[in-house]
């Protein structure tokens, strides 16, 4: 092909390209249909995740402050990287007379946790669940370094979980 | 030419080494690739792996099976699903796990996502590194489509950890189904437009045909493999080869072209998509009825030998080679990773082209460099 018929066949594809920029930009100019972007902060109140979005681990606690982990630390095994530590202790049960486990301090470092699931999966109890909450970013590394009861949470009494 | 003639004389040249990354937009991540360069000409690349090696080979023999599906996640982001699939697949052929059907058919439609994502993303990324930005964000706005259905369903947008061993985490979202179809008619929409905005450009055209050739016996003494070699005429797709999961029952071509330039290659994933969409069509309508995971032991432990389960990801043949000693553990686990095979071409495509060359056919065959160093 000579020079100038390169540069024609060019301008000719160009435009043909252009044609499908060009028609985008006009027709959402006006009508605004077509625009899948949105300014992330200012929809914040209005942004809502999927189900099963993977934000972090929360632990679940009903009305009572309680919770249902009774301090089995399958999660703690389960996990690959070792982002879940559970401190635990143990102490007489009135009922029975017999020492029981009961969680002091479920630790979850979000730091470390690659958001796989297994700890979820392997809870009998249902104790911990994913959270949908992604504002994790922060100035400190500590921050991340959570603990999954909330102060002064207590096991429900008697619960016992479905699956054993 | 008698002025240059004596400019030659005059002046001493030599061939030159310059360094391309680690951090280049062109690399597509870490890597560094060291350049014998006369004047512009390129007479040798010698790419220099390991800036994000992650020892994940060696950390999988210290963790169960279960647990190293998510470290496959992060070889090849972008064929997440076929990685995990290709563990899951390996245990279960160990071990004598049976799936049903309606398993094998949600994992092949996954895939098959995610290869139309990976290839959306490649070829946003292709325009860009000749030169048209729009691309990017076209290619960018069809993926995202694809990036919800994901994340609906396995609540996830890259590393999805999706496929587990007896079976896939979730079951199917009620919208899935939908969420599909809508996407195959808008795709179907916007597939003939990536061939008017790029592949149809006369610049463009110019850029990448006859660039970057590699002869069949070229592509094999390489070793190298998926789209990349199927563009030089290399029948080697796994899915046709050895099926796994649903891939028996769906038919579809395998893509080939004869060229081996960079036009070739780039031709090969554009047609792959159509073919993806035709699979998940077959499959979208009736997916069979059943568990999304069958019941497996606690602790999984694989007989002691040799296992090895091939899967095609969107770059190519990914394999799993575990040696077990009846653990629960791999005695030893090798990642065999389409991308590290096919950066071995690079040297003789770049041979006497320009360095603006290479940026293209470092994006025609498409690595993704966590693959590559793992
Ligand atoms: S999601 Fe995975 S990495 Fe994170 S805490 Fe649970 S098991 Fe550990
Ligand atoms: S969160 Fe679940 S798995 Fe972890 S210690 Fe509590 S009950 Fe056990």
């Amino acid at each position: 092909m000579s020079y100038f018929g390169d540069i024609a066949s060019a301008t000719k594809t160009l435009i043909s390209g252009m044609k499908i920029t060009g028609r985008y930009f006009f027709v959402n100019f006006f009508t605004r249909k077509e625009i899948i972007t949105v300014e992330y902060p200012d929809n914040i109140d209005t942004l809502k995740m999927f189900d099963r979005f993977r934000g972090e681990i929360v632990m679940y606690h009903d009305e009572n402050n309680q919770h249902r982990c009774d301090a089995c630390t399958m999660c703690e095994i389960a996990c690959p990287n070792g982002s879940i530590e559970i401190i635990w202790d143990k102490a007489i049960n009135e009922e029975t007379g017999k020492p029981k486990k009961f969680l002091e301090e479920h630790i979850y470092h979000l730091e470390m946790c690659t958001m796989c699931g297994l700890c979820i999966e392997a809870c009998p109890a249902d104790a911990i669940m994913w959270g949908q909450n992604f504002h994790h970013a922060t100035q400190d590394r500590s921050h991340l370094t959570k603990s999954l009861n909330q102060p002064g949470s207590s096991f429900i009494p008697g619960y016992k979980n479905p699956k054993k | 030419m008698g002025n240059q003639q004596f400019l030659a004389d005059k002046i001493r040249t030599q061939e030159y080494h310059l360094n391309m990354g680690p951090q280049h937009p062109a690399t597509h991540g870490v890597m560094r690739m060291v350049l014998k360069l006369d004047g512009e000409e390129i007479r040798d690349v010698e790419p220099v792996m390991g800036y994000i090696h992650r020892s994940i080979e060696k950390m999988s023999e210290h963790i169960t099976y279960k647990q190293i599906i998510h470290l496959t996640d992060r070889l090849d982001y972008l064929s997440s699903h076929q990685n995990n699939e290709a563990v899951a697949l390996l245990v279960e052929k160990a071990t004598g796990i049976e799936v049903n059907d309606r398993i094998k058919v949600i994992r092949t439609i996954m895939s098959e996502l995610s290869r139309i994502a990976s290839h959306q993303l490649w070829w946003a990324v292709m325009g860009m590194d000749t030169g048209a930005l729009t691309t990017f964000f076209y290619g960018f706005r069809d993926r995202e489509l694809i990036n919800d259905i994901f994340e609906e369903t396995c609540g996830s947008r890259l590393t999805m950890n999706y496929s587990v061993i007896g079976g896939v985490r979730y079951d199917l979202h009620e919208n899935f189904v939908k969420r599909v179809k809508d996407f195959i008619v808008h795709f179907r929409k916007k597939l003939p437009e990536y061939d008017q905005l790029l592949s149809n450009n006369v610049i463009f055209r110019k850029r990448t045909e006859g660039i970057g050739i590699l002869t069949k016996e070229q592509v094999i003494a390489f070793g190298m493999n998926g789209p990349t070699a199927r563009a030089s005429g290399f029948v080697c797709d796994i899915r046709k080869k050895i099926p796994y999961s649903a891939y028996d029952r769906v038919h579809f071509e395998e893509i080939m072209a004869t060229e081996g330039d960079a036009f070739a290659r780039y031709k090969v994933r554009i047609l792959e998509m159509w073919e993806s969409m035709r699979i998940i069509e077959q499959l979208i309508d009736d997916i069979p009825e059943g568990e999304f995971k069958v019941k497996t032991k606690a602790v999984i432990k694989l007989p002691a030998g040799e296992h090895l389960q091939r899967v095609e990801t969107a770059r190519g043949d990914f394999g799993v080679y575990a040696i077990s000693d009846g653990k629960k553990n791999p005695f030893r686990l090798k990642f065999r990773s389409p991308s590290f095979a096919n950066m071995h071409g690079l040297n003789k495509m770049s041979e006497g082209t320009k360095i603006a060359d290479l940026v293209v056919n470092f994006s025609t065959i498409d690595v993704v460099v966590p693959d590559i160093d793992r």
